[in-house]
């Protein structure tokens, strides 16, 4: 349940970090930070915008 | 909702697409089909970590075959569209014909190959990227021909192998996707820096490859012989099978704003050329966060009826350990300028203060995406007249 990422699949394009900054962040190489595993409210659906737009398929969510 | 969706294509525009129309709900069938015997795989890591050895070709693939069953994705690999008989609404391929009630299509470019330089290797798919890399392996003088960023990123690797690098053009400079030449010098100079021997204003005469490698004679005179020559001169969309079709092609599949290019037929990705919704021009955009966002937008259309995109054009390279991240337009007539104190981000911004695109040159991450997000904002809006 909730955010999951695999930081090694990551290949940094911020797309994560860009539609949904209160969930992601980065690292000093890009490579996906997870602030918040468990988004509520409107925060879902910018999690599952994140997911569909990662390139890596790094990032999971089931609501 | 239709009850047979049929996506042909299996890259990271026809995967995407497939996976969101199940996300959405969407209970029919989807056929997935794809014509190398691969399941679908991540193009952009074939120029960088592939061929540089770091990533073996499994390390790129998108998604596992139990995934892709999972969704209920039925994947047909080695599956070639032949022919596509649009008001039918039938696609030919070369496992048969396939009745469809939407079909998506994401068919991609093909790589163009050198007409004057037929032993030149190419790259587009995983398999090519094996045959540079073995090349690169084992040369000692490699000549790329092709100013832009894959041609950097192969000239770039042969640098990493130790090689004897000639990086060629002929337009005098180098490009990096949609931010043509703005970056040429700092292109030039990073290159330079990292040894990588340039010439951007040779013309190719003529070409003589043996088993041992290739000649190439130039206009002036010069001849030069390597072990490995790659070509990376740009791309065709993939529309060949379509010539018996009703669809219109011009430079790639002519779509209306949503991504519709006929009655129940869609095109996403490098080979569909969407109708910008201010000019009204069909575009093509050939970098991958653009297939993602269309093959959402038209799986989103499909299921709920939502209207198109406009994806902001995202896509970054590493040469020579530099990162290089490009994120929105950019005009060749207006200069790129730092974007507040530092140089890591340089923006288009125009006589009004709108930044229109960024590029980050190592920019830190958080700080780059200051610049996106002033990007995000300015594309959310009009055009100014």
């Amino acid at each position: 349940m909730g955010i999951t990422v695999q930081r090694d699949a990551c290949v940094g394009a911020g797309q994560c970090a860009l539609v949904a900054p209160d969930l992601f962040d980065q690292d000093d190489d890009g490579i996906v930070l997870l602030l918040d595993p468990n988004p509520e409210g409107a925060l879902v659906d910018a999690a599952t915008r994140a997911v569909r737009l990662c390139p890596a398929r790094a990032i999971t969510f089931s609501a | 909702m239709s009850e047979r969706v049929v996506v042909v294509g299996a890259s990271i525009g026809g995967l995407t697409a497939a996976e969101t129309l199940r996300q959405e709900g969407f209970d029919g069938d989807v056929i997935l089909i794809g014509d190398e015997r691969h399941r679908p795989y991540n193009r952009p890591p074939l120029s960088k970590q592939i061929i540089v050895g770091d990533w073996e070709p499994e390390d790129a693939h998108i998604r596992s075959e139990v995934e892709i069953g999972d969704l209920g994705i039925d994947l047909r690999t080695s599956c070639v569209a032949e022919a596509l008989d649009a008001p039918a609404r039938v696609l030919h391929t070369s496992q048969g014909d396939i009745p469809f009630d939407e079909l998506i299509i994401a068919t991609g470019t093909e790589p163009r190959r050198h007409p004057l330089v037929p032993s030149a290797l190419t790259l587009r798919t995983v398999d090519d990227a094996l045959a540079i890399r073995d090349g690169l392996r084992s040369a000692r003088r490699v000549t790329v021909i092709g100013p832009g960023i894959l041609g950097s990123e192969i000239a770039s690797a042969a640098r990493k192998y130790g090689a004897d690098t000639h990086l060629v053009g002929r337009s005098g400079t180098l490009t990096f996707g949609g931010v043509g030449a703005l970056l040429s010098s700092q292109l030039i100079e990073l290159h330079e820096t990292n040894g990588v021997d340039l010439d951007l204003d040779a013309e190719i005469v003529s070409a003589d490859s043996d088993t041992a490698g290739t000649s190439i004679l130039f206009a002036d005179g010069r001849s030069e012989r390597a072990d490995l020559v790659v070509a990376m001169i740009g791309g065709d969309p993939r529309t060949g099978w379509l010539e018996s079709s009703t669809l219109t092609i011009d430079n790639g599949i002519v779509c209306d704003g949503t991504g519709q290019a006929a009655a129940g037929v869609s095109a996403v990705g490098d080979v569909a050329a969407w109708r910008d919704p201010y000019t009204g021009r069909p575009v093509r955009v050939e970098h991958q966060s653009n297939a993602i966002e269309q093959a959402i937008a038209v799986a989103l259309r499909l299921v709920r009826g939502e209207a198109g995109t406009r994806p902001v054009p995202l896509f970054w390279s590493e040469l020579h350990g530099t990162r290089i991240n490009a994120f929105g337009w950019f005009d060749p007539g207006l200069p790129l300028a730092p974007f507040d104190d530092g140089d890591a981000v340089l923006v288009s911004r125009d006589d009004a203060g709108r930044v229109h695109g960024a590029v980050g040159w190592n920019a830190p991450p958080r700080e780059f995406r200051v610049a996106r997000a002033a990007v995000a904002e300015s594309a959310s809006l009009a055009p100014l007249p």
